[in-house]
């Protein structure tokens, strides 16, 4: 019953023109609360679209998918960006911060569409970028910022609403090896302080920091394997 | 929430090129156009006005003579006499009837001779009412008072030297000659802008009586109406009224009878057919400014498509995404409405001051606060209406194809 996300014979086809495309075929994984867990495969296994099912970013076209015991596979777009901004914090390999905004205003943007008082985004933005050593560059725009800066910015915004699950997809992609290991790193403490850490890589290297693997190829899990030490 | 949306537009539209700004082009000459034309019309509207020597909007001229605008005292065939004025004055809707007298007289002084108007001005208590009416005031010196005799009041411009045509400045307390009797001047009018009264003297009824030898004859009648909402009907008695005494039928008149509000529907038949011209022009700008919104709006989602994905991504909803967009747009459009009211300002005052040389009026240029309150708001209004479409685009847009880029 601590499954915080279980998704059940899920496929996803796209249709491009006439041609239909079975990213994902008959899928069926689960994730333990505070689990760290890694979606190998290499690139067209159908690794981007798992991810984008498991952060309800995308839905279905056959199967379920529970998100904390709640099915959201049916759910409008607008409920599902609600669940999503609240329950998923997501870090990608671009960072993908928006380059209007300050590292702070970056951060504090999710709590805005959580309609959290300003005042309130404002303490937990400085809060949070206070832990992750940017105390400094709470006022600098992304351009201003280094990659590893900018990755560090993304992982506090991805933690504004104290969201269970951390959704990374390829962190540290974009980043050179001492950068990479301070984000695993830190990822690896935010699971042992219980957050619930998918990470999603082709990287083996990075894998090794998961509890459990799940290995992807042609849109089906080909093995799990563990790394229980 | 919408103050947090506010802030967010402004800082995406800080950081925007030349591109997005040119587009407001067509907003801000709109509302540069509207502006500009309407603040310009009103203070041509108030010119004309105070050039026929009215300033309360509760008077009724009336003149003998036909239809059409002829100087006071030029060409009149039959006179109107003081005997029609109180006849005027009984009238249930009237206050008073003043007649009023205008003279060709020689005015000496500093030994050079002009021919200049003299209006009378009525003996008596009637004497505050016309000063009431005409809105006169003293610039220097005083007004003719109740038991004055052989003084007169001067118009602004015999204070000054090079207009009077006496090489010399007449100040209160000098003396002149008029028709070759001694006047004391007592005071000089405040400049009204108006070609008349600036360029007029005033002499009590009795003495002009005596100099011009007018005897009963009037030419003009000045009557206030003791309720301003009851002019034309105020009108329509003093005409039928004249009409028995001069028997005359209806149709062929040889009086006028004038309102304000008559003088100023000839303005506005001018001013209204200007007006058409500008405001289709006016429209026109507004709308392509529109679409240059709208068009500028949907490159920016373009543009910003892996922002939009990343928004929806950390939990915008539709709606939030929607909004955003909106704003901007009426940011965008109320922007370039703010320049143009600025610049619609600017152009209707130097307007006036040109126009004021041009016609050698005093047209005192008006900024209307609530025109340009209005002009902003449906500025922004029109930005956020060109916004809908590419706002509900960027709403739409699927955050998945979006993160991908």
């Amino acid at each position: 019953m601590d499954e915080i996300i279980k998704i059940e014979n899920v496929s996803k086809i796209y249709k491009t023109g006439t041609t239909k495309v079975e990213a994902v075929r008959k899928l069926n994984l689960s994730v333990k609360k505070g689990e760290f867990i890694a979606i190998m495969g290499p690139s067209g296994s159908g690794k981007s679209t798992s991810m984008n099912l498991i952060g309800s970013l995308d839905l279905p076209t056959e199967g379920k998918i529970f998100l904390d015991g709640k099915d959201i596979s049916h759910l409008n777009e607008s409920a599902l960006s609600q669940i999503r901004g609240k329950k998923i914090g997501f870090i990608f390999q671009q960072f993908n911060l928006i380059p209007n905004l300050t590292a702070k205003e970056n951060v504090a943007l999710p709590m805005l569409f959580q309609g959290i008082s300003s005042k309130k985004r404002e303490k937990r933005a400085s809060e949070l970028l206070k832990m992750l050593g940017l105390k400094e560059r709470m006022n600098s725009y992304p351009n201003q910022l280094s990659g590893g800066e900018q990755q560090r910015v993304a992982i506090a915004r991805a933690l504004a609403n104290d969201p269970e699950v951390i959704l990374a997809d390829e962190p540290t992609g974009n980043l050179d090896s001492k950068n990479g290991k301070i984000v695993l790193d830190f990822l690896k403490s935010l699971n042992k302080k219980g957050k619930t850490i998918i990470l999603v890589t082709h990287d083996q290297n990075l894998a090794k920091y998961a509890e459990k693997i799940f290995w992807l190829r042609d849109g089906k899990i080909e093995k799990v394997t563990s790394n229980k030490k | 929430m919408i103050l947090d949306y506010l802030i967010l537009s402004f800082k995406n539209l800080k950081r925007r090129g030349v591109r997005s700004w040119l587009t407001l082009l067509g907003i801000f000459i709109g509302i540069t156009l509207v502006v500009s034309l309407v603040s310009l019309g009103n203070s041509l509207q108030l010119a004309v006005m105070s050039q026929f020597g009215v300033s309360s909007t509760q008077v009724i001229t009336v003149q003998a003579g036909g239809v059409g605008y002829t100087p006071p005292g030029s060409g009149v065939v039959k006179y109107l006499t003081s005997e029609d004025a109180r006849e005027i004055e009984k009238l249930d809707l009237v206050e008073v009837a003043i007649p009023r007298n205008i003279e060709t007289v020689k005015l000496q002084f500093n030994r050079k001779t002009r021919l200049v108007a003299a209006a009378s001005i009525p003996e008596g208590e009637k004497r505050k009412y016309i000063y009431q009416l005409l809105d006169l005031t003293a610039e220097k010196g005083r007004l003719l008072e109740k038991e004055d005799s052989k003084k007169i009041i001067l118009g602004y411009n015999f204070f000054d030297k090079d207009k009077n045509g006496f090489d010399k400045k007449i100040v209160p307390g000098k003396s002149v000659l008029i028709n070759g009797r001694k006047f004391k001047v007592v005071g000089i009018i405040e400049k009204k802008g108006s070609f008349i009264l600036d360029n007029v003297i005033c002499v009590g009824d009795d003495d002009l009586k005596e100099l011009a030898g007018y005897g009963d004859e009037v030419d003009l009648i000045v009557v206030k109406v003791k309720d301003k909402d009851l002019m034309n009907k105020a009108k329509d008695e003093i005409e039928n009224l004249l009409r028995k005494r001069r028997d005359v039928k209806k149709g062929e008149e040889d009086f006028t009878v004038q309102t304000p509000q008559s003088l100023l529907e000839t303005v506005n038949k001018v001013l209204g057919g200007v007006n058409v011209f500008v405001i289709i022009l006016a429209s026109i700008s507004i709308v392509v400014g529109a679409i240059g919104i709208a068009n500028t709006m949907t490159t920016s989602i373009l543009e910003r498509k892996r922002e939009i994905g990343i928004m929806k991504a950390i939990g915008a909803r539709n709606k939030d995404i929607f909004l955003q967009f909106f704003i901007e747009a009426g940011i965008l459009g109320l922007i370039g409405g703010v320049f143009g009211a600025i610049a619609g300002t600017i152009l209707g005052y130097f307007g006036a001051m040109e126009l004021n040389k041009l016609m050698n009026i005093f047209a005192r240029p008006e900024i209307s606060f609530s025109l340009l309150f209005l002009a902003i708001m449906s500025s922004f209004f029109i930005g956020s209406i060109a916004g809908v479409i590419p706002a509900m685009r960027a709403a739409k847009q699927n955050p998945v194809e979006c993160l991908r880029g």
